[in-house]
């Protein structure tokens, strides 16, 4: 490697150097300015965040760095700015939370950028390699923010869950690593298509691929491979929570994305069966399983095992339109959610007790009409209702699926669809026509405004959706 | 009997199934959980060492050489949530990581 090609390295990663660089500057400044600095960290932590989501945007171009361990491309730097953005809303949100949520330590913040991090790396991750270090990174960081509420036993527990599931998920993704570098004795994702081209596959391959399949989906909470959802999100702090809910997703997403379009695109035939399996059993469970919830942040969690399920039928069409449709529901995905747990962060009694049981919002329409008015919209949205962006994402990704003749899937996928709205029109209706079992307290500036504009999205999708497509297909464009 | 490379597979393969399954039925203690992990990890090890071999290329050595590295970090941070656990629980069994039912 010549300094010339280091310092192009350098340049096409400048946004994760400035959150390396960033994430240990504010530890310094945590250690040094004492147990009593959260708040002031959370804002420069902010900060650095946001910094490097403009050096993203304007300065990043397209290339290859380090030998081809990482990759910079309209897809990357698209999903980027979704996990950046979804990291930013997560600690605003947190910022005024944090006392009550047991999570107030200068340690919050720098492990959320760390995390990030990982994320952006996981993204941009073009060989086994690196793709394993960075999703080790983002993990350990988000082991430690589950458990960051470290008196709480239901945080602790949380942790404790998410640990020993996720370790067991990188143990499988990692023996299906060694198999596919076994045989096809490369770890570059260009270099496997390439030797699948040329070599066909092998047993002992597909082995592989299914097991990096089954590790994967771990990580975004597929179904057969969801169980720690439900408990995670029960236990973690809701701000952790509503982190977790949406940018890990994100950049799991696009991992998962770039791996079996570019290393395995030759044995789509494989993958694709694996794909379809998984999504259906995703959004069936996804439906059925949240039917009985009572926590809401339970059924969050079982929404959000379903709207994994609806985006990886947009993966199984294997097509420009289906990566088009997974990168939209990503980022419709995102903004419904983190609307969501903007308003059950809201959820807070004025003797400021935090509740989050579903039936606690009965007769919100009286005690709060705006923000009923806005879980409403986000609850419509979410069940898929038109004209609502979440109407829109799923219309894109069923769409790729019968253009690439998945007719059973997609049908599957409708009526899965159907049963999942019966429990979001049930929080409606409790808002809507229940009698008020008491009143929440004002909720705080930062949660109006994220929910308010979540809500504004999903609402003004219809008129914004144009040039947010045309991005969304440059992105795609990118594999094809 | 010359030592190829399905041998080296195979003691993976089992030290893979055997870390998975204590993970799995394993009902008294998590630290257990904790040693199946590492088994897993060391079953990875075994494959890319055995294949940088047998291939005649260095990068599945490079590849251990990090594995063992994250391998020590997770540990780190597995048996220090289990610590602020025990803390809060008074007890690491298996059975008492009870309070969310799944």
């Amino acid at each position: 490697m010549t300094a010339e090609t280091i310092l192009a390295s350098l340049h096409l990663s400048t946004p994760e150097l400035i959150l390396a660089v960033g994430a240990l500057a504010l530890l310094m400044i945590g250690v040094f300015a004492g147990e009593k600095s959260s708040g002031m960290v959370t804002g420069l932590a902010v900060g650095v965040l946001v910094v490097a989501g403009a050096w993203l945007v304007l300065m990043t171009g397209d290339g290859v760095a380090y030998n081809g361990a990482f990759m910079s491309d309209p897809f990357a730097r698209f999903m980027k700015g979704l996990a950046l953005i979804g990291s930013v809303v997560a600690l605003v949100m947190s910022a005024g939370q944090a006392r009550s949520a047991g999570i107030d330590r200068f340690e919050y913040p720098v492990l959320i950028v760390l995390s990030t991090l990982g994320m952006l790396l996981m993204i941009s991750a073009n060989d086994l390699m690196s793709l394993y270090i960075a999703l080790e990174l983002q993990s350990l960081a988000l082991y430690v923010v589950a458990a960051m509420n470290r008196d709480n036993l239901r945080s602790t527990e949380a942790g404790l869950k998410y640990f020993v599931l996720g370790a067991l998920s990188s143990g499988m993704l990692l023996y299906g690593m060694s198999l596919v570098y076994g045989f096809t004795g490369h770890t570059g994702f260009q270099e496997i298509a390439t030797a699948l081209t040329a070599d066909g596959r092998s047993l002992g391959l597909v082995f592989g691929l299914v097991f990096i399949l089954a590790g994967i989906a771990f990580k975004i909470s597929a179904v057969p491979f969801h169980m720690w959802t439900p408990d995670v999100y029960e236990g973690a702090p809701t701000p952790v929570t509503a982190f977790f809910a949406a940018a890990p997703k994100v950049a799991a997403m696009a991992m998962l994305v770039r791996i079996v379009i570019t290393a395995f695109e030759p044995i789509i035939n494989d993958w694709q069966q694996i794909i379809v399996f998984i999504a259906i059993a995703s959004m069936l469970l996804g439906s059925f399983a949240a039917i009985g919830q009572n926590n809401i942040k339970r059924l969050m969690a079982y929404s959000s095992i379903g709207h994994m399920g609806y985006a990886l039928v947009g993966l199984a069409a294997g097509s420009i339109a289906g990566v088009r449709g997974v990168v939209l529901y990503m980022l419709i995905y995102m903004v419904m959610t983190l609307g969501t747990f903007a308003c059950i962060m809201a959820m807070r009694r004025k003797e400021g007790a935090q509740v989050e049981e579903v039936n606690d919002l009965a007769g919100l329409s009286q005690t709060n009409p705006f923000m009923a008015t806005v879980l409403t919209i986000l609850m419509f949205s979410l069940a898929g209702i038109p004209p609502l962006a979440g109407f829109f994402a799923k219309y894109f990704v069923f769409i790729a699926a019968i253009e690439a003749d998945l007719y059973a899937l997609s049908i599957i996928g409708v009526l899965a669809s159907v049963v999942g709205a019966y429990y979001y029109l049930r929080v409606i209706k409790l808002m809507w026509f229940d009698e008020p079992k008491g009143e929440f307290a004002r909720p705080a500036g930062e949660l109006r405004l994220v929910y308010g504009l979540s809500g504004l999205f999903v609402l003004g999708y219809v008129l914004i959706g144009g040039p947010i497509g045309t991005a969304a297909e440059v992105a795609a464009r990118t594999f094809f | 009997m010359e030592i190829g490379i399905s041998h080296y597979l195979t003691v993976s393969a089992i030290l893979f199934t055997l870390g998975v399954f204590g993970i799995f039925l394993n009902r008294k203690n998590v630290i257990v959980i904790l040693m199946s992990v590492e088994l897993i990890l060391l079953a990875v090890n075994i494959n890319m060492v055995a294949f940088s071999a047998f291939l005649n290329d260095i990068t599945g050595q490079v590849f251990a050489l990090f594995i063992l590295t994250v391998a020590a970090a997770e540990a780190a941070i597995g048996l220090a949530i289990l610590v602020v656990f025990y803390r809060n629980r008074g007890s690491i069994a298996v059975e008492d990581v009870n309070m969310m039912k799944g």
